[in-house]
C-alpha cells in the first residue's frame, strides 16, 4: 500500500468514526424520546394540565408544577438579565486589563462549573434563612439567578466581543461617550447573541431540581403561587416526586410531565435558534 | 510658512505604546483650510499622531503622550478639555468604511442624536446638506432608510465622510481613506477632498504617493517615529531636502 493509499484510507476510517460518534448521540435522544412519549403521551390531556396534584395517580395534574415553572422562568429573567448583562459589559467595555480583572475573569468561569446543589446550598443560607425569604418563588429564582449568571456573563461578553472595533471607533470619533457608545451601537448590534445566551441559561435553569429541592421548594403544593413569595413547586421536583413513587401510574404521569418539560425546553433552544439565525442574517460585517 | 495662528500645531510631542517610542520629538504646524498629507512607511506612527489631534489614542492601554497639541492655540490634553466637545470640532474618518449597522439617514444624524437633538426637521435638513457636500446625496436620497450596509464600499466611505460632516467640526481627520477603495471610488473621494479644503482643515494619512501629490498643499514625512521632512507639497516631491525623503518618494524602500 502506497502512502496515499493509507491517508485515504485514514481519512475514510475517520469519518466512519465520526459519523458513529455523531449519532450516538442522536440515537440516545432518540430511544429516550420514543420510551417517553410511548409512555407518557397517552396521559397528557387537558385535565392533566389543569389539575392539582392528588395521591390518585389518575386525577394528579400538574398545573401547580407548569404554573410554578413559568413563574420561575420569569423571575429568574428579571433578576438575571439585567445583572449578567451589565456585568458582562462593565468586564468587556469599561474594565481595565489589571489583575483584578483578570481574576475575577477566571472566577466568574470558575462559577460557571460549580455544581447547581451547591447553589441551592448558598441560596438556602441567604436567601431563605438569612434575608427571610421562605422557600418561596423569589428565593428559588434568586438562587437559580446565581446559577445562571456566569453564563449570562460569559455570553454577553462574546457577544460584545464580536461588534467589531471600528463600530466603536466611529461612535467615539463623532462625539458619544462610552456609555452612549455601548447603549446606541454596541448593545444593538450584539442583542441577538446575548438574547441567546439567556434563553440558552434560562432553558438550563427551567431543568433544575436539586438546587430548588435544597432550599425546600415542595412536591406538594395544592395551590398555584399568585405572589413572589408563595412557597412553589417547579415541573422537575414534580417529575422527580413521581418517579420516586412505588405506583406504576405515577412513572406514567412523570413521563407525561417530562413530555411538557421537554416541549418548554425545546421552545427556549428554538426561540434560541431562530434569534442567532436572524441576528446572522441582518448584520454581516 | 504665514504668521497666522496655526489650526492644528504639535510641540515637542512625544508618544509611546509602553516602553515603545512612537513619535520623537514631533514639532509641527499646519494651517487652516488646507490639506496636509502624513506619508512614510508603515509604522512609522503618521497614524498614531494622526490620532492625536482627536484624542483616539486615549482608550489605548499603556499609551502615554507628552508635549503639547494645539488645536487653534488651545492645548487639547489639557485636564479641562472635554473629549466629546473636542471631537465636535474634530471629525475623523478611518481606513476601513466603518458605517453603523443601521439606516443611512440614522448614521449621518447619529452625532447629532448623540448630541440630544430630537427636531425633525433639523436633522432632516442637516442630514440633506452633509450627503450633498459629501457627493451621496443623489445617489441615496431615494433610499434613506435603507440600511446603510448595502451600500458599496466607495459609498459607505462617503457616508462616513457625511457623518462626519454633519457635526460641522473644523478639521477631519484622514486615516487612509481611500486605502480599501478601487480606483473610481478612490478618484471620487479624492475631488471631495479638493472639494472639502474650501470649509475644513484637512489631515490625510496615505501610502499612495500620487495621492499625497494629487490632494495635499502640504506633505509630512515620517520615518521611524520622526517627522523627517514637512513642506509644501510641491516642493517636496520636486526638491526633497532629506536623502530619506527622497528615496521614499521615489520609491526605493516603504
Amino acid at each position: 500500500m502506497t502512502n496515499s493509499e493509507k491517508n485515504r484510507l485514514k481519512d475514510k476510517a475517520f469519518q466512519v468514526f465520526g459519523i458513529f460518534c455523531t449519532f450516538i448521540g442522536l440515537v440516545v435522544l432518540g430511544i429516550f424520546l420514543f420510551d417517553i412519549i410511548l409512555e407518557g403521551a397517552k396521559r397528557i390531556d387537558w385535565d392533566f394540565l389543569v389539575s392539582l396534584p392528588s395521591r390518585r395517580a389518575s386525577r394528579a395534574g400538574i398545573l401547580t408544577a407548569w404554573v410554578g415553572t413559568i413563574w420561575i422562568l420569569l423571575l429568574t429573567t428579571i433578576i438575571a438579565f439585567p445583572l449578567g448583562v451589565s456585568a458582562g459589559v462593565y468586564l468587556e467595555e469599561y474594565a481595565k486589563k489589571t489583575k483584578l480583572a483578570n481574576f475575577l475573569e477566571i472566577n466568574i468561569s470558575n462559577l460557571a462549573g460549580v455544581p447547581s446543589i451547591i447553589y441551592g446550598l448558598l441560596g438556602l443560607e441567604i436567601f431563605v434563612r438569612q434575608m427571610r425569604l421562605g422557600s418561596s418563588l423569589l428565593a428559588g429564582a434568586l438562587t437559580l439567578s446565581l446559577l445562571i449568571l456566569p453564563i449570562i456573563i460569559v455570553t454577553t461578553r462574546e457577544a460584545i466581543k464580536a461588534v467589531p472595533r471600528s463600530i466603536r471607533d466611529g461612535s467615539f470619533a463623532l462625539g458619544a461617550s462610552k456609555w452612549q457608545t455601548v447603549w446606541h451601537q454596541v448593545l444593538p448590534a450584539s442583542f441577538g447573541g446575548i438574547l441567546t445566551g439567556i434563553i440558552l441559561a434560562l432553558s438550563r435553569a427551567v431543568g433544575e431540581a436539586a438546587p430548588l429541592i435544597v432550599i425546600g421548594a415542595l412536591a406538594y403544593v395544592p395551590f398555584t403561587p399568585s405572589s413572589p413569595l408563595d412557597e412553589f413547586t417547579v415541573l422537575p421536583i414534580q417529575i422527580f416526586n413521581w418517579t420516586s413513587r412505588p405506583q406504576e401510574a405515577f412513572l406514567t404521569n412523570a413521563a407525561a410531565a417530562i413530555i411538557i418539560l421537554l416541549i418548554i425546553t425545546f421552545m427556549l433552544n428554538g426561540i434560541a435558534v431562530y434569534l442567532r439565525n436572524r441576528q446572522q442574517k441582518k448584520i454581516k460585517w | 510658512m504665514s504668521k497666522k495662528q496655526p489650526k492644528l500645531e504639535a510641540r515637542d510631542l512625544n508618544a509611546y505604546y509602553g516602553d515603545f517610542h512612537a513619535l520623537k520629538n514631533i514639532n509641527i504646524a499646519m494651517e487652516e483650510k488646507n490639506v496636509t498629507a502624513f506619508i512614510g512607511p508603515s509604522g512609522c506612527g503618521k497614524s498614531t499622531f494622526l490620532r492625536l489631534f482627536n484624542r483616539m489614542n486615549d482608550y489605548i492601554d499603556g499609551f502615554k503622550v507628552e508635549g503639547n497639541i494645539l488645536l487653534d492655540g488651545n492645548d487639547i490634553y489639557q485636564k479641562d478639555v472635554r473629549v466629546d466637545e473636542l471631537r465636535k470640532q474634530v471629525g475623523m474618518v478611518f481606513q476601513k468604511p466603518n458605517p453603523f449597522p443601521k439606516t443611512i439617514f440614522e448614521n449621518v444624524v447619529y452625532g447629532l442624536r448623540i448630541q440630544g437633538i430630537k427636531n425633525k426637521a433639523v436633522l432632516e435638513e442637516t442630514a440633506e446638506r452633509s450627503l450633498r457636500d459629501a457627493a451621496l446625496w443623489d445617489e441615496v436620497k431615494d433610499n434613506l432608510n435603507k440600511s446603510a450596509l448595502a451600500l458599496s464600499g466607495g459609498q459607505q466611505q462617503r457616508l462616513c465622510i457625511a457623518r462626519a460632516l454633519a457635526i460641522s467640526p473644523s478639521v477631519i481627520l484622514m486615516d487612509e481613506p481611500a486605502s480599501a477603495l478601487d480606483p473610481i471610488s478612490t478618484a471620487k473621494i479624492e475631488e471631495l477632498i479638493y472639494e472639502l479644503k474650501n470649509d475644513y482643515t484637512i489631515v490625510i494619512v496615505t501610502h499612495n504617493m500620487q495621492q499625497a501629490g494629487r490632494v495635499s498643499d502640504y506633505t509630512a514625512f515620517f520615518y521611524m517615529g520622526e517627522l523627517v521632512e514637512f513642506n509644501k507639497t510641491k516642493t517636496m516631491f520636486t526638491s526633497p531636502k532629506d536623502e530619506r525623503t527622497q528615496n521614499y518618494i521615489t520609491g526605493r524602500f516603504g
